[in-house]
């Protein structure tokens, strides 16, 4: 979708703001809705695909309005709703509903370490054709899909190169819709700043941008 | 796309009966969990516990050390991230899949997620806020060289700037130049000299003879 999230290239936002000796959270719950959204990720009723795609449905005032970490607790608690571990009803009361049965947790304390180290690769051990060959020339799709891409917008239609070929992973366009992962090729395709950008740019620079098989069309 | 899905559907309001302090939302939010039986709280401690004390730049610190020390683990880094990177242990959520792209005098490597957050946590942490910060995130490939000059990198017209946006699922460690000056230094030593914001391209690691990051 042609979200407020899709920011690649837009002026107006302001200065970017560093803090000196930036703690890991800011406030305790931040820390929380972290921990919340892993330990909750454990049941594997959504993906990171589908994750990413609440945030993006966040109406853009507000997208742009609340912290990053409140972002998350929006999304936690849109998809723990949608998904059926909470009713709504529970949310807004606090309680879990009278009579229902209590869960045994996904994830434990004495596992975490190792559900961090394996993480949730992405990548597909699967014989998939390339449409593409390194250093061939390709231009990125004119589309603009109602749903989730992770095509930027600022590439579409424009020329690029690809620098190489990262494998074979899943389609966040049709797996944040739970419609399947439909695995294909992701590479890395060089476009120009000038391509991107035009004039203003300097002629050596580039933009790396990684992209599926179904984002792009031989040029 | 799915024509069940209403695509321009956005999320709704209904939170408006509970409290609109994001504690206590989600303080809220755990109690129920818990309750239910969806969380174990002992779990969500070792989480931040994780996040907070162990998991941060000092890790992606020690791989760059590694990497100036030891010219074949530096090709090894270059060419396959995700196995050099575990030799030294580290590796998992959302640093399944690595690159690392190596700044020189030549070449300035910048690393940007415009669609959200994406940043290697195995080896940097969770991003810091100016990285998930819409000025950042909106100026970063339009503009790398006004963004590096703000961060306090002045390049020069020749150098090349190679700006990565992290769109799927690899995740970017630039691999800093090595100061002038360091020959004599323990790997251990070169390590205190790398910063987080090196390691994203925002940054060049600095070395005075005083022995302390400039």
């Amino acid at each position: 979708m042609n979200g407020i999230h899709d920011m690649g290239g837009m002026h107006g936002m302001g200065p970017i703001l560093k803090e000196k000796n930036e703690p890991v959270f800011h406030q305790e719950w931040e820390g929380r809705i972290v921990a919340i959204n892993r330990a909750i990720g454990a049941w594997r009723k959504w993906n990171l695909d589908a994750f990413r795609h609440a945030g993006e449905r966040v109406p853009p005032a507000e997208y742009l309005r609340i912290s990053y970490y409140e972002r998350w607790l929006t999304i936690v608690t849109e998809l723990i709703v949608q998904k059926g571990l909470v009713t709504r009803a529970e949310i807004e009361s606090g309680m879990p509903a009278a009579g229902s049965e209590k869960a045994v947790p996904a994830l434990s304390a004495e596992n975490v370490a190792a559900f961090i180290a394996r993480g949730i690769p992405a990548a597909r051990n699967l014989d998939v054709a390339a449409r593409f060959q390194v250093g061939q020339r390709v231009r990125a799709r004119n589309m603009h899909p109602l749903g989730h891409t992770r095509l930027p917008r600022y590439t579409r239609g424009k020329f690029g190169t690809i620098h190489r070929d990262h494998g074979v992973f899943v389609f966040p366009d049709s797996n944040a819709h739970f419609l399947g992962e439909d695995p294909q090729h992701v590479y890395s395709v060089r476009f120009s700043a000038r391509e991107l950008w035009g004039e203003q740019a300097a002629p050596q620079d580039s933009v790396h941008v990684d992209m599926w098989d179904n984002y792009l069309e031989p040029a | 796309m799915n024509a069940d899905l209403p695509p321009t559907h956005q999320l709704e309001h209904h939170h408006q009966t509970v409290p609109s302090d994001p504690a206590l939302r989600v303080k809220a939010l755990e109690s129920l969990l818990v309750e239910k039986g969806l969380v174990d709280r002992a779990a969500l401690d070792a989480l931040v516990d994780a996040y907070e004390h162990k998991i941060g730049p000092r890790n992606g610190a020690r791989v760059v050390a590694r990497a100036w020390s030891d010219t074949t683990y530096k090709q090894r880094l270059l060419s396959n991230a995700d196995a050099a990177i575990a030799e030294m242990g580290y590796g998992g959520m959302q640093g399944e899949h690595m690159v690392v792209v190596e700044n020189t005098a030549k070449v300035h490597n910048l690393v940007v997620c415009t669609l959200c957050s994406c940043y290697p946590w195995p080896v940097l942490g969770l991003p810091p806020v100016w990285y998930k910060s819409a000025p950042y995130r909106s100026r970063a490939v339009i503009d790398p060289r006004g963004v590096l000059r703000e961060f306090g990198v002045e390049l020069s017209e020749e150098v090349e700037v190679r700006v990565w946006d992290s769109t799927a699922e690899l995740r970017y460690l630039v691999l800093p130049e090595r100061p002038a000056g360091t020959e004599g230094l323990s790997e251990e030593e070169l390590a205190v000299l790398v910063t987080r914001d090196a390691m994203v391209g925002a940054a060049k690691v600095s070395f005075s003879k005083a022995g302390s990051a400039a």
